[in-house]
């Protein structure tokens, strides 16, 4: 077997894999927090809540009510975007003239009371969630074995990430959400319903953060604290591609889960940290970010 | 929210008569706040229909706050502003362009991130008989040959041409315009001063705010003068000459 740096190609390749598919839920939750941040000018800490959510609402659709599982990847983020309607309406509107910190400290706060619920009422061990049926198995690329739900979590994070930049770099809705955040005031006196288009574009996203839970559950087990040990990395992806920049977060994304993979071939020890490391070193050379326009 | 006092609102419209009927817009007694500070004091005038008016006054009058107030882009508000019937401060201020308001801000409002084209397309056209595109080139030929370069990297003027191009487009009938020849080069005031013209003899009503006074008495029919907060003036822009004495110590020059 072929060897690189001692490394066999197989376990390399293997590794790779894994860093695509944390990348790929990395890309849907730093996406979302990206357009949040871009638009709503808020530090959304309760996104890793609503990515829990995300995989609690597939869990209960599917041992509770018997949804099957394509069923719930499509319920479980219109439920979470419902929640984000409620919350964007009922509490975050209120805080959009003040300092980013007030909805940074009511999002932490809704998370922490959102986690510590759940793990009340369910406990921290995980729930188990089967993979589908139709996406067990695996097949064989010669060079390595790809187990098919992986790749559907890889292709799928991927599709729902370039249509969600296309639809707002690309679209008449997209190009209203883009001068919204230049100026709001200027859009709403042409006519276009503002507020509403900032509650259905944190629904939307935090809808994202629900539907990546969902796809995450029978990868990961479901578990109140699924959300706060994968939030942390997200925001360093969202900073180190910078704040707002959407595109920016994607490539990020995708980029820092190989980069982890990488780190845990050839230096295990160092693959939790690497990350931040890399989160260190863009803040020192490139304060704004790797992708931000204004830089 | 308090209301005007019916009684001041049926004088008002005594007081005027005829006028209130030909009227497209009636402000009355129109106050507004930013946060916590008073800026309008009870701003009346009228507009009427292919009418071109100006708010003039010296800076921190409420000129550009008047304009804000009838769109809603202001805090608090109180008074009536009767347009088409419709009191303007009942309206959401998204609906406010739906009713064929269109509005040039002072700072113009250049979208950095879409290019001319984007710009001059982004408004929604919520009335029939808007602009075609190149009816807007026509009246601003500085715009054509220049869709895709960024809108913020036009020159001022040019800037100002895109921001009264794009509300054409949407078939609004009555503009609300901030100093558009604020930092202009005269040429280009020179060349927004005649498609205002243009568009006045379309029948489009206008209210121009304007520090400039000799362009604004080249295009405008009538003058309110505003001062701390409140009309004070109205001067007919036939009688302008005849008031010039006067209109200088409003504006303090």
């Amino acid at each position: 077997m072929t060897e690189i740096f001692g490394v066999p190609v197989a376990v390399l390749l293997g590794q790779l894999l894994l860093g695509l598919i944390n990348g790929s839920f990395y890309a849907l939750l730093s996406l979302g927090l990206a357009i949040i941040f871009g638009m709503l000018n808020v530090i959304n800490f309760a996104h890793g809540a609503f990515y829990m959510l995300g995989g609690f609402a597939a869990w209960f659709l599917l041992s509770r009510l018997g949804l099957g599982y394509w069923g719930t990847l499509l319920a479980a983020p219109i439920m979470v975007g419902a929640l984000g309607v409620l919350v964007e309406r009922l509490l975050l509107k209120r805080l959009y003239r003040m300092d980013h910190l007030y909805s940074l400290l009511l999002t932490f706060g809704i998370a922490l009371m959102v986690e510590g619920l759940f793990r009340h009422i369910f406990g921290s061990a995980g729930m188990p969630y089967p993979v589908p049926p139709s996406l067990t198995g695996g097949i064989n690329l010669g060079f390595i074995f790809l187990p098919l739900y992986r790749g559907w979590v890889i292709v799928i994070s991927l599709v729902i990430c370039i249509l969600t930049w296309l639809a707002i770099e690309r679209t008449k809705l997209g190009a209203y959400l883009r001068a919204a955040t230049e100026n709001p005031a200027l859009v709403q006196a042409f006519g276009i319903n503002v507020p509403l288009l900032l509650t259905l574009t944190y629904a939307f996203c935090v809808g994202l953060a629900g539907f990546a839970g969902a796809l995450a559950a029978p990868l990961y087990q479901v578990s109140p604290g699924m959300g706060s040990s994968i939030i942390i990395v997200v925001f360093a992806v969202v900073v180190i591609g910078g704040m707002g920049s959407i595109g920016g977060a994607i490539v990020t994304a995708l980029g820092l889960g190989i980069i982890e993979g990488l780190t845990k071939t050839f230096y295990p020890a160092a693959s939790s940290i690497a990350v931040f490391v890399v989160m260190v070193l863009v803040i020192l050379i490139r304060p704004s970010g790797l992708f931000n326009r204004e830089a | 929210m308090l209301k005007c006092p019916p009684t001041a609102k049926s004088e008002k419209h005594t007081w005027e008569g005829h006028m209130a009927e030909a009227a497209l817009l009636n402000v009355n007694n129109l106050e507004a706040w930013y946060g916590e500070s008073h800026v309008l004091h009870g701003v009346s005038f009228d507009v009427r229909k292919g009418e071109v008016v100006t708010l003039i006054g010296r800076n921190g009058a409420g000129k550009t706050t008047t304009l804000r107030s009838l769109i809603g882009v202001v805090g608090k508000r109180r008074g009536t502003s009767l347009f088409k019937g419709v009191d303007l401060l009942n309206v959401a201020p998204h609906k406010v362009a739906r009713m064929g308001i269109g509005y040039v801000p002072e700072e113009r409002g250049i979208f950095s991130t879409l290019s001319v084209i984007e710009n001059l397309m982004f408004p929604p056209a919520w009335q029939a008989g808007g602009m075609e595109i190149d009816e807007i080139y026509g009246l601003f030929p500085n715009l054509k040959g220049r869709d895709h370069t960024p809108g913020t990297r036009l020159s001022g003027g040019e800037q100002q041409m895109l921001a009264i191009g794009r509300i054409l487009r949407t078939g609004a009938d009555f503009i609300l315009l901030d100093e558009p020849t604020e930092g202009i080069a005269p040429v280009i005031i020179d060349e927004i001063g005649a498609a205002l013209r243009i568009l006045k003899a379309r029948g489009m009503t206008i209210i121009l705010v304007e520090q400039n006074l000799r362009f604004a008495a080249s295009v405008a029919d009538r003058h309110f003068v505003l001062d701390q907060g409140k009309v004070v003036d109205e001067i007919s822009n036939n009688a302008l000459d005849a008031n010039m004495d006067r209109l200088n110590r409003y504006l303090g020059v």
